[in-house]
């Protein structure tokens, strides 16, 4: 940060800043997606154009709808726990903002540079079980009680392919830092020829895919929204909320798919490097300071082609029974994630 | 395994579609700034030509909703021969037509022996109170500037097409 900007900050100063940036991280991108995909992809994937009345072909559509969920009334269910139902969409909320913390945008644009930036990321994403649960119990509701249960089990089932497919990378870059594997994937080669540096989905397709896959599961997108089903369980633990409760978790949602989104540009698709050949035709360093400018766009251009992969497969298929859901994660998933990982750490022994 | 080309043909139906929109343009229309034509015999509301009704009340027995109020009473007429004995005729006060419980199946038209009640495509006639949906008989009357012609019967039929009254 002090870096990119050549000027020293104070602490509090660069915590400010921080603290806007994080917003912006989060939020910005979130919009951007909700507006590109939600209202306009799925609207011409069905032939249609979606909202074309607030703003240039509707895109203050978005304004209008959180401005109708801010005014609306905040409704406590009669029987609900009241605290634990107020606190679980900022628990939930709460996940998504501590997972930018650990996500590199350029050589020094970072909020923190973690050694266990992989682990930290993985672990924080599951406290938004925690607040899922949270919601389904205290909605003092049957819908919101299953679809908090069912959103537990499915949380827990694809998290484990979701860490197994990254432990594939990690072996691979020999780090767990983030940045160290970004670094990795600039000054790797392929069998010496490191113009493309060594992106890791080139070597990890397969726990590029998993990784996809667990993440569709942990967002509970479509074809993995048993824990949400609209025509069986009305939004499952969101089925009591209204108004700004109701918005935050909206938030959470494509907030968390963008955040996933950013982390699978760094640990599939190289990051915020471009491939290093680039650099190299205008002389200059692949870690150098303009990386920390150029960087966070490139990262949003790598974050907007996984975000299409996500909203692409959430509007093509229909919804996974329960007990297919749990055999695909148990019986498919998770072993070909360890093959994966076994054959990757063969691999690296041997070269 | 056997699932994966299924899978893989799925998403490609979807971005065909992205690409058909994007390329060809949506199926649908921007509604208030354009309008599609109303198809053949579209039903939007019904018209009523007063002339033409007897209140013989056949419609408001027939609807299945009871939403067509009518109200007549009887009156003497001029003999149509000169000498003649003075004709009796139902003279009609109230037709109205409550759009917020009609269905439109359409059997008051169908039914009406003396060609008096007409459908019209014209559907923009929504308001913001329930009550103002009760169309009294100068409204349906209005609504008769809008009825077309009917469509010609194909050909070698032995009916010829009605004709709808024209002012």
């Amino acid at each position: 940060m002090t870096l990119a900007l050549a000027v020293e900050l104070a602490y509090w100063q660069e915590t400010i800043i921080k603290l806007v940036l994080a917003f912006v991280a989060v939020l910005i991108p979130a919009g951007g997606t909700v507006y590109l995909y939600l209202f306009k992809m799925v609207s011409f994937m069905q032939s249609r154009l979606g909202p074309m009345e607030a703003g240039p072909y509707g895109s203050l559509q978005l304004l209008a709808e959180v401005g109708k969920s801010a005014q609306k009334e905040d409704i406590f269910p009669e029987k609900a726990d009241r605290f634990v139902f107020g606190a679980a969409p900022y628990v939930v909320l709460m996940s998504t903002f501590l997972l930018v913390l650990v996500i590199p945008f350029g050589p020094d644009a970072l909020f923190a540079d973690f050694d266990t930036g992989v682990f930290l990321a993985l672990a924080v994403s599951s406290i938004s079980v925690i607040g899922i649960l949270m919601a389904g119990w205290a909605s003092a509701s049957k819908y919101s009680l299953l679809g908090g249960l069912r959103a537990a089990g499915q949380l827990i089932a694809y998290e484990l392919p979701l860490v197994l497919a990254v432990v594939g990378v990690v072996i691979q870059a020999g780090t767990l830092s983030l940045q160290g594997i970004v670094s990795a994937q600039i000054d790797g080669a392929i069998f010496g020829w490191g113009a493309l540096g060594n992106p890791f989905i080139l070597t990890q397709i397969l726990g590029f895919l998993i990784f996809l896959i667990a993440v569709q599961a942990e967002l509970t997108q479509v074809p993995f929204d048993m824990p949400i089903a609209e025509s069986e369980l009305v939004s499952g633990y969101m089925t009591e909320y209204s108004g700004f409760r109701f918005l935050m978790f909206f938030i959470a949602e494509f907030a968390t798919a963008n955040i996933f989104a950013f982390l699978g540009a760094v640990l599939f698709l190289g990051g915020w490097s471009v491939p290093p050949f680039i650099p190299e035709l205008f002389g200059i360093d692949p870690y150098s300071n303009v990386f920390n400018f150029i960087g966070p766009l490139v990262m949003g251009a790598k974050m907007l082609l996984l975000t299409f992969i996500i909203y692409w497969v959430r509007f093509t298929y229909p919804r996974f029974r329960e007990d297919q859901l749990q055999t695909f994660a148990w019986k498919y998933l998770i072993p070909l994630a360890l093959i994966n990982i076994s054959v990757t750490g063969l691999l690296k022994v041997v070269f | 395994m056997a699932l994966v080309p299924g899978v893989v043909k799925g998403l490609g139906v979807t971005f065909g579609e992205i690409v058909k929109t994007v390329t060809k343009g949506a199926e649908t229309v921007q509604y208030p700034h354009e309008k599609e034509d109303p198809v053949p015999r579209a039903r939007g509301v019904i018209a009523l030509h007063e002339g033409n009704c007897t209140a013989c009340m056949l419609c408001a027995r027939e609807c299945p909703d009871w939403c067509i109020y009518i109200e007549g009473h009887k009156e003497l007429a001029p003999p149509r021969r000169a000498g003649g004995k003075p004709r009796q005729v139902n003279k009609l006060d109230r037709f109205d037509i409550d759009y917020g419980l009609c269905m439109y199946c359409g059997i008051c038209v169908e039914v009406c022996p003396f060609e008096a009640l007409f459908w019209t495509p014209e559907f923009e006639y929504s308001e913001p109170k329930i009550a103002d949906l009760l169309h009294d008989k100068t409204r349906l009357g209005q609504w008769m500037e809008t009825v077309p012609d009917f469509e010609p019967y194909e050909s070698g039929a032995e009916v010829k097409a009605k004709k709808v009254p024209r002012p």
